[in-house]
């Protein structure tokens, strides 16, 4: 099933096309990201409402919609940091809840928050990710030169431009080598130069086979590097 | 090549002790803070108390470890502001690090911080109320050890949870004092025996009782705390 279809489903959320969409014949472990009638809520406020997609491993989707349409929180929902309040989440195959710590590993987010500690080096950021991953040290150090921010490995990051700690922050998504990759505005606060080098990390993430959800206003950029596209309306893909 | 092991549960909590006393270090101004905070509720009770020195002697234990609870308010408020900024603590679950090794290793950096406002308070006591301890400096270290450590637990956890509220730095002490009478207590109380002397031979039981409210707390708090971070 591709996202698609998956997405005409959506597209008529009513609960009759919902239950035909989530037939077991049609759930298929080959999908990175299913999405079942999934609603969350903040409060009183409905942030997502009965959603329903798919997106099969190795897929890219973008997705767009205004300010407040439910965009993080979708992509807080596949990082499988907050919980559904109805529905259901898979992740290849998995349940976004029940199954997040085998998940997370396999996850990574490039959020608005950058995750990253001011008082700690860029370096020593990026290597407290690499011990709790298991990984050597000198893969972080590579990614920071790789990225341009070697010689300023060991400066403290609350020294940092904006655009520098959006590069870290990418070094720690990449230090990851996520099978699926969350990007929220991963445009934001970037250079022309570091847009173009954004682009080319999210085309190497793609090529190495993670599956890629961006979300961004900048649809020109986002439209080149995906092949599907979810337009969110407050919380609902809109009908079709 | 080798897939990468990820570290086990004791060792994630290391790293993350490690990551939160570096974080300490850089910025030592929770520390000063801290310290200076702890040493001016420590002067304001030995005024307060008044000049008789036998007052000042029997009331020393409570003293101290009333200065200390108060201290610890500032200190486990403060251990989750350092994970709230950039939304360090989601980057943290999404590593993942195990939400009990963030537990173990939030609860020892705060013990090691509280520790060390201990120290610096104890001689600063010693002088002010003219004690000294009797029983020894072993003991005395005992007690201030497994107090911080009874504030440590409950408070992590408390912190955690209050971290997201609006009105945390009034939430904090509410939730946490009542539950820590009785950790104040026995710790005053053995702090009070090791400068006063144990004719009775209680110093022992009020250990016990707070070495008693250490695995209450601290198996408490790990059974709990993932709880509390992923819901």
């Amino acid at each position: 099933m591709t996202l698609r279809e998956g997405c005409a489903a959506t597209r008529n959320t009513t609960g009759r096309a919902l239950r035909a969409f989530c037939a077991p014949s049609l759930l298929d472990v080959s999908n990175a990201l299913e999405f079942h009638d999934v609603s969350k809520r903040y409060g009183r406020t409905w942030a997502l409402a009965r959603l329903s997609f798919v997106l099969p491993e190795g897929g890219s989707l973008l997705l767009t919609g205004h300010n407040g349409s439910g965009k993080t929180t979708l992509l807080r929902l596949l990082a499988t940091l907050f919980r559904p309040t109805t529905g259901r989440v898979l992740l290849f195959g998995k349940d976004a809840v029940t199954e997040r710590e085998t998940l997370r590993p396999r996850i990574a987010l490039l959020g608005h928050s950058t995750f990253l500690y001011e008082d700690l080096s860029a370096r020593e950021n990026c290597v407290l990710l690499a011990r709790l991953l298991g990984r050597p040290a000198g893969e972080a150090d590579a990614l920071l030169e790789r990225l341009g921010l070697g010689a300023r490995a060991h400066e403290a990051v609350r020294t940092f431009s904006a655009g520098m700690k959006k590069r870290l922050a990418i070094v720690r998504l990449l230090l990851k080598r996520p099978a699926l990759a969350l990007l929220d505005e991963p445009f934001g606060e970037l250079d022309p130069a570091g847009i173009a080098e954004m682009e080319e990390h999210v085309r190497g993430l793609s090529r190495a086979g993670a599956t890629v959800v961006l979300a961004t206003h900048q649809v020109e950029h986002g439209q080149t590097l995906c092949t599907e596209r979810l337009h969110l309306a407050s919380g609902r893909a809109p009908p079709a | 090549m080798t897939p990468p092991v990820a570290p086990g549960l004791l060792w994630t909590a290391w790293i993350l002790v490690r990551k939160d006393l570096l974080l300490e270090w850089r910025s030592r101004a929770r520390a000063n803070a801290l310290v200076f905070f702890s040493l001016s509720t420590l002067l304001l009770f030995s005024f307060a108390l008044g000049p008789d020195t036998t007052f000042l002697k029997r009331a020393a234990g409570g003293t101290l470890w009333l200065a200390i609870l108060l201290a610890s308010v500032l200190a486990l408020g403060e251990s989750f502001r350092v994970e709230q900024e950039n939304g360090a603590l989601d980057g943290l679950r999404l590593a993942p690090a195990d939400a009990r090794a963030l537990f173990l290793a939030k609860a020892l950096a705060n013990t090691a911080l509280l520790v060390l406002v201990g120290a610096v308070l104890l001689p600063v006591l010693l002088a002010l109320a003219s004690v000294s301890p009797t029983l020894g400096l072993g003991r005395l270290a005992g007690v201030l050890v497994l107090g911080c450590l009874a504030i440590s637990a409950p408070g992590t956890v408390y912190s955690a949870i209050s971290s997201h509220a609006r009105s945390r730095d009034v939430l904090l002490p509410l939730l946490l004092f009542p539950l820590l009478i009785p950790t104040v207590v026995a710790a005053a109380k053995a702090t009070s025996l090791v400068f006063e002397g144990d004719p009775m031979l209680q110093f022992g039981s009020w250990l016990g009782l707070l070495a008693g409210f250490n695995v209450v707390y601290w198996s408490l708090g790990f059974a709990l705390f993932p709880r509390v971070v992923e819901d």
